[in-house]
């Protein structure tokens, strides 16, 4: 009986979803216009090339133009990670060890996933220090660092992130990311202003502060992720 | 400029038809499904329903990622709408927040009540 009216309540509610976007073509140009802020978007396409000099339209948004959004959710990141942590601390009575819950894994396992981390890594640094450049950036970079993290904690028993290291690296890039938004106030009268020299359009060292931040994004998040990890694979089974 | 033709309804129909398709899914699991589990998985299934109309309702027919890569400096004209895309990456970043502390309280439930089905869950009260 419930499913009935939960499916009738779905054909309503898909009804209306799919009535609303067919208003809405698929496809239209709806941004195009001048570069003088008559749509936000056109604004954003044809003024980052020349006040930025990042290549990535995204990044020069998620960054620069709304880099205090962004600040926002980085600090809503580092919440959940608290909040995580904080709902399922629990103190450790001294004679129990905290026992992984999954199985030990075969040395083929354990070897593959030993060479295969550094390069997981690289590939994460890669992508959150060219996120100006290509597609990509902090939060990716940090997501596929983390999957590094995650790969070791599941083929090792006993591996470990260490808890004061994670807290370190992601103290110092959020205090890195505040500081460089203070720099732009000091120097420009704006938080999070970029500088002026900004660099040479394509090039690994362009768009002033927009690559600094992601990078510090990247860390950041790459820590936040493997503390999250970490947490949720040491839960310690029931007795 | 490629020109689909005839086929953009069906492009039209299928984006936004497989986005709205996913959310209900979602919807559904979360109305019905009696394991916790079950019902963030759900809430997540929603969250990349509503990812992709974002996506879906920036795209231009025949436009091209919103990155001035080399030979593409004067593409401008043609790009799709980055503007969806910038709050998506921020909408990921948020529905993995808001899961994992979802999960979090799930565990914590399961730990407390030794079951994760609120049917199960007794003293649950309005």
């Amino acid at each position: 009986m419930k499913k009935v009216f939960v499916i009738l309540l779905l054909i309503i509610v898909g009804y209306f979803l799919a009535g609303t976007f067919n208003l809405i073509p698929f496809g239209e140009n709806r941004i195009a216009g001048n570069d003088q802020g008559e749509k936000v978007a056109s604004y954003y396409l044809h003024n980052t090339k020349e006040k930025t000099s990042v290549a990535n339209v995204v990044t020069a948004i998620v960054v620069n133009y709304r880099g205090f959004d962004t600040l926002g959710e980085v600090t809503v990141l580092f919440l959940a990670t608290t909040g995580l942590g904080s709902i399922l601390f629990r103190r450790k009575e001294d004679d129990e060890e905290v026992e992984r819950i999954n199985k030990p894994s075969s040395s083929l396992v354990t070897t593959g996933s030993r060479i295969l981390f550094p390069l997981i890594a690289l590939l994460g640094i890669y992508v959150f220090i060219h996120g100006h450049l290509t597609p990509g950036g902090g939060f990716q970079g940090g997501a596929i660092i983390a999957t590094g993290f995650l790969l070791m904690l599941l083929s090792y028993k006993n591996f470990h992130a260490s808890h004061k290291a994670l807290t370190w690296v992601e103290s110092l890039a959020g205090i890195s990311f505040v500081m460089i938004g203070f720099w732009g106030l000091i120097s420009s009268n704006s938080f999070l202003q970029n500088i002026p020299e900004v660099g040479q359009l394509n090039q690994l060292l362009s768009g002033g502060v927009i690559p600094v931040i992601y990078i510090a994004v990247g860390f950041k998040v790459a820590a936040e992720l493997t503390g999250v990890l970490d947490i949720l694979l040491n839960i310690k089974p029931k007795k | 400029m490629q020109d689909f033709g005839q086929y953009t309804n069906i492009i039209t129909t299928g984006v936004y038809g497989s986005a709205i398709a996913l959310i209900l899914i979602g919807l559904y699991a979360v109305l019905v499904k009696k394991h916790l589990t079950k019902i963030v998985i759900g809430l997540s299934i929603i969250d990349a329903g509503v990812h992709l109309l974002f996506i879906a309702i920036g795209y231009i027919t025949g436009g091209t990622a919103p990155i001035f890569s080399p030979g593409n400096e004067n593409m401008a004209e043609k790009m799709v709408d980055p503007v969806p895309q910038a709050l998506v990456l921020t909408a990921i970043v948020i529905g993995f927040a808001t899961t994992a502390v979802a999960l979090s309280l799930v565990i914590r439930l399961y730990k407390h009540h030794n079951t994760a089905r609120i049917d199960q869950i007794k003293t649950l009260k309005w």
